[in-house]
């Protein structure tokens, strides 16, 4: 069946250097620098990573990092309140408009 | 839960988990083993006796590579640990290290540690902590291993109850929890005691384990302050492509995208520092092999006598060791040997 997401695609990734060698190479160049240990550990990054990975709903990142987060010694409770970090703000953007929804009424109304 | 080979499983067969290793997997371990100049492996020196003395055990783990369970009969005889004594006697192999199944099941484990104890060989108990609460007869053994200088190294998949109980079965945790107690209680784990406890964390599904150094450090933080609990160090195993692990990989969907992490992960420091190349393993009927994983695949030691009836430690340590694929398990990431970590 065709879909417009594959899963085998993750692990193709690296073969978007084919069409423009340099940037790619910058870019996992940079990509690999940020994920090092810092002033925040591999762990910490990881887990924000999968934060991330669900607010922006990208399925690739999603199993990647469920299984980055797994793999460097995270639970599943740690893995959920990452997501619901993610849920949070992401619900939290949504509502604090409604600041400006109310400002707008106010203004209009009588 | 039965034993793969109880079960009639197709896996219960040696030959048939080789014949799944090798289907469609082009990328040779030896291939990958030449390619870094360590092909044939060799080994460095003999200084470790690790000795299968049967297979029988109290529980029955999912990712168990023994294939081990209260349903196997297989048990080391009192004449075979005797021709292990008379070998160990003669030969300058420090350490003894005693395996399963659960080890201190076979009837004639205290008197084989009494021996070897008695010829000044280090010694290695890998207690799977809950056979200490199985039996009455087995309460004072943390007594008795102290009093002859054991180290005991014990699995815990987990500091939580879930996860540990979800590889080892129901009620594991909070018996393994007791065990370590008792083992405290003992001396082991405790500063200056000389008593080392050291536990093994394996990951519980198919994920290859982070570093050593950071899982140790929350194993020692939740252990101590959820109960009371102190060990010497936390031993990383990577879990191997073989036996109830294997079957768990291809029945849950992961073995391909498993196999290919091992590979992608092969480190050549960590096929430097393989266990095969210390230690030499010796099954419960007598039968020597490269690695304890090696004997459960019945890949026996070539170009040496492969028993103890014609033991000849010289050409031992000339051997050609026997790799296959599933060795990939000892060199992805920072490496795993019975001992943990390797790099
Ligand atoms: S992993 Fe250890 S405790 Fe579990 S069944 Fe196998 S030998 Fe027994
Ligand atoms: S599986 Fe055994 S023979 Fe293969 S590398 Fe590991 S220890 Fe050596």
């Amino acid at each position: 069946m065709e879909t417009y997401y594959n899963p085998a695609d993750l692990a193709k990734f690296g073969s978007i250097g084919e069409f423009d060698k340099e940037l790619a190479d910058k870019f996992f160049t940079y990509y690999g620098d940020v994920f090092k240990e810092g002033a925040l550990t591999a762990r910490e990054k990881s887990l924000i990573a999968l934060a991330v990975a669900h607010a922006i709903q990208c399925p690739y990142c999603i199993d990647a990092y469920t299984q980055d987060t797994l793999e460097k010694g995270c639970n599943e409770e740690q893995l959920m309140e990452a997501v619901h970090v993610a849920a949070a703000i992401r619900g939290g953007a949504s509502l604090v408009h409604g600041v400006q929804m109310m400002n707008h009424a106010k203004k209009v109304l009588m | 839960m039965k034993s793969l080979k109880a079960a009639g499983h197709p896996f219960s067969v040696s030959t048939r988990q080789l014949a799944h290793l090798h289907a469609g997997n082009s990328d040779q371990f030896s291939r990958r083993l030449a390619e870094i100049g360590l092909s044939p492996l060799k080994p460095t020196q003999i200084e470790i006796f690790q000795i299968n003395v049967g297979k029988m055990c109290n529980q029955t783990c999912k990712h168990c590579h023994v294939d081990a369970g209260p349903d196997r009969k297989e048990i080391m005889t009192r004449e075979t640990l005797t021709q292990c004594l008379e070998i160990l006697a003669t030969h300058a192999i420090p350490v003894v290290d005693i395996t399963g199944g659960a080890p201190e099941m076979n009837p004639h484990f205290r008197w084989f540690v009494e021996e070897a104890h008695k010829l000044g060989k280090h010694i290695i108990d890998r207690c799977n902590l809950t056979i200490l609460l199985a039996n009455p007869k087995y309460h004072d053994l943390p007594q008795f291993l102290a009093a002859h200088q054991v180290e005991v190294v014990s699995s815990l998949p987990h500091y939580t109850a879930m996860r540990t109980d979800r590889q080892r079965g129901d009620g594991v945790f909070e018996k393994s929890i007791r065990a370590m107690q008792m083992l405290n209680e003992a001396g082991y784990g405790q500063e200056n005691s000389g008593l080392e406890l050291n536990l093994v964390y394996n990951p519980t599904g198919a994920i290859l384990p982070g570093p050593q150094g950071e899982l140790e450090e929350d194993f020692k933080r939740h252990l101590y302050q959820e109960h009371g609990i102190r060990f010497n160090k936390l031993y990383v195993i990577t879990n191997m492509p073989i036996s109830r692990f294997l079957d768990f990989l291809v029945v849950s969907g992961n073995y391909e995208a498993y196999m290919q992490k091992l590979i992608d992960a092969f480190n050549p420091s960590a096929a430097m520092g393989v266990m095969c190349r210390n230690t030499l393993s010796i099954g419960w009927d007598g039968a020597l092999y490269d690695c304890d994983f090696n004997q459960m695949l019945d890949i026996k030691i070539k170009d040496a006598p492969a028993h103890l009836d014609d033991f000849d430690l010289d050409a031992l340590s000339q051997r050609n060791i026997q790799v296959d694929q599933h060795c990939y398990g000892c060199t992805a990431g920072l490496g795993s040997s019975c001992g943990g970590q390797v790099v």
